[in-house]
């Protein structure tokens, strides 16, 4: 599987009536073993990708292997090589939590006997050994979530396609869920996620792709990408009163700065060679008469490298 | 929490497709029914009820009120008569409102409201045949309340009112399965079209008007007589309505009373399940595919 796991070559997704690109051109290797990131806005095409490439989404051209295995034309043999947790809670409400693992086993071929086994195993493994004859809607958001989980890796698997899997999820449970995925990875299983949290593609992700309306801009592991910054201090810098000047005032005072941003009530330095960066550019702002009201001091994240990617935030 | 460089997969984890598309689909499809099977077990008690209210007040109106209070119905003639034209009419509706039930309204609910739909075509068949089998789900569940509605149906009379019957097997093995596959399919349609949130609208205006407009209670040549300028304008109305051609034809099965030819009911029959076949597993996959 040189070619890796996932390969797409030019995929595109044009929507019936819509006059864009939803996906716009996308090739992607996605490798065994590996935790692979879409990170990007909303409606920057990540759910038309995953949907494209769990079959969900016919593509408008190009094409999308997985496992060697031509999605649109063989949706029946791809759809045994991939599990799928959808945004939402698609879990069986007529059925129990047990229930609900063990006739996804029976869906996948595996014997009444094994499903059965394996259907008691992952709800132990997943902390829900206690709820395995509650109906489903007993259940968390986030105990539903692992539920979704556990179903969709009961029949092994080569890729987990997971869109926005922390989305609406509280810290505690997003957290107890990138464990999981953390655990489940070292355990052999390749994951596709899809995330407009940067935190998330940076914590968990071993390589992200960045996304935007349609386009990938930018793939790597994410200390590489934050690399493609060039600076390795970022300075948030807000005063009282009007900031006008204020931008080109610290590009030219600030040594190093290779970027400034304006920002609500002040400006972002991106700051390369930042030793004692503080003291430089609160000098800075003496010298131009701003008072400054706040000041903090960060370094890149991958929020940095979509905004010098795409002159926007990932955040709306 | 950062994840270190992934290891080799384990060897359990294939990266090839266990089996044949075929054969994925066969155990896919085995696996769907057994899952709608166990629902229906689990909820059987909720099944039978929900199947035999409305023809046990159909024939408890008809056949036992009625003849009590001297109402006339059927046209004068004599109540038995009239239970005679009635029970299998009422078989033929308990199985359209099946498909109406344990199809187009699970399904409208799974697509509209739970989304439980979206998983089961994940499962490793080809879309139309996750749409084939909640019809085979409802033919069954069709079938399992032609079975239970029947006996009650001829039973719950008034003293004297007796539904004479003369049982043609062939007739009712083969009508009643096409029946409930013209029906399954129908509510499969159905569930695809109207969101929960329209339901009301299917039931006022495509649920009701088959009802009783589908010659339940009366033959359909007796409709011959509603004239407008010499013009048998209902008579030919109704031709769109698939439930005159199953009362008809299940008063050819269970009786000796007039009916529609088989040589047209077989056939128009037979129309309406591709029709609705072709038609629901279309709009289904336009719901599940973008
Ligand atoms: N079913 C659909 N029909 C028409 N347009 C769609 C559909 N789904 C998504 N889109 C559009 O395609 C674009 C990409 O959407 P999506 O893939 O959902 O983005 P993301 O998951 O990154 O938020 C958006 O502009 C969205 O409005
Ligand atoms: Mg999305």
């Amino acid at each position: 599987m040189a070619d890796g796991i996932i390969h797409t070559e030019g995929l595109t997704k044009v929507y019936p009536g819509a006059d864009f690109k939803a996906v716009d051109g996308l090739d992607l290797r996605v490798r065994r073993g590996e935790i692979f990131g879409l990170l990007g806005p909303n409606g920057a095409g990540k759910t038309t990708t995953a949907g494209m490439l769990t079959t969900r989404v016919i593509p408008t051209s190009g094409t999308a292997l997985v496992g060697g295995i031509d999605v649109v034309a063989h949706p029946a043999l791809a759809k045994q090589l991939i599990g799928v947790v959808s945004q939402q809670n698609t879990l069986d409400r007529q059925l129990t939590c047990w229930e609900n693992l063990y006739f996804h086993g029976r869906l996948f071929g595996i014997g009444a006997k094994e499903s059965r086994r394996a259907a008691t195993d992952l709800l132990e493994q997943f902390q829900l050994g206690k709820w395995a004859d509650k109906s489903v809607y007993a259940l968390s958001g986030g105990m539903a979530q692992r539920l979704m989980v556990a179903r969709s890796i009961l029949h092994r698997p080569a890729v987990l396609f997971m869109d926005e899997p922390t989305a609406g999820l509280d810290p505690q449970s997003r957290l107890a869920l990138w464990e999981l995925l953390g655990e489940l990875n070292r355990a052999g299983q390749t994951i596709l996620l899809t995330t407009h949290y940067m935190e998330e593609a940076d914590q968990l992700c071993h390589r992200v792709a960045i996304m935007d309306r349609g386009r990938m801009l930018a793939l790597d592991t994410p200390a590489a990408l934050k690399a493609t910054v060039g600076a390795d201090t970022i300075v948030t810098v807000r005063t009282v009163g009007e900031p006008a000047g204020l931008a080109a005032h610290f590009e030219r005072e600030v040594e190093g700065t290779t970027r400034v941003r304006p920002v609500d009530g002040g400006v972002e330095l991106h700051i390369a060679r930042a030793d004692g960066v503080v003291p430089r550019v609160v000098a800075a702002a003496e010298r131009g008469g701003f008072h400054l009201a706040d000041l903090s001091v960060s370094e890149p994240t991958l929020e940095t490298v979509f905004i010098n990617l795409t002159g926007k935030e990932l955040r709306d | 929490m950062t994840v270190v460089a992934g290891q080799p997969p384990a060897p359990t984890i294939a990266v090839t497709p266990l089996r044949s598309a075929a054969a994925a689909s066969r155990i896919a499809l085995g696996a769907l029914l057994l899952r709608d099977l166990t629902v229906l077990r689990k909820h059987v008690l909720e099944f039978v009820l929900r199947t035999l209210i409305q023809p046990f007040l159909l024939v408890f109106v008809f056949l036992y009120v009625f003849p009590q209070i001297g109402q006339s119905v059927g046209g004068g003639r004599g109540s038995s008569t009239f239970a005679t034209v009635l029970v299998p009419g009422v078989v033929g509706i308990s199985v359209m409102f099946q498909g109406v039930q344990s199809v187009a309204l699970q399904l409208s609910q799974e697509f509209g409201f739970t989304r439980e739909i979206e998983d089961r075509v994940q499962a490793p068949c080809p879309v139309w045949l996750v749409a084939v089998a909640k019809i085979v789900a409802g033919l069954i569940q069709g079938l399992l309340a032609a079975l239970i509605v029947f006996p009650i149906a001829s039973v719950v009379h008034a003293a004297g009112v007796h539904a004479v019957f003369n049982i043609r097997w062939w007739v009712v093995l083969t009508l009643l399965p096409l029946t409930c596959v013209v029906f399954s399919a129908g509510g499969l349609l159905l569930g695809c079209v109207f969101e929960p949130r329209n339901i009301g609208l299917m039931f006022g205006f495509i649920v009701l008007p088959i009802t009783f407009l589908g010659g339940t209670y009366y033959q359909w040549t007796r409709l011959a007589p509603v004239k407008v300028g010499g013009f048998s304008w209902l008579q030919i109305l109704v031709c769109i309505n698939p439930l005159v051609y199953v009362n008809e034809g299940l008063r050819g099965a269970f009786t000796n009373s007039a009916h529609m030819h088989f040589y047209i009911v077989y056939p128009v029959l037979i129309g309406f399940a591709v029709l609705f076949l072709a038609a629901g597993v279309r709009a289904f996959r336009r719901r599940v595919l973008s």
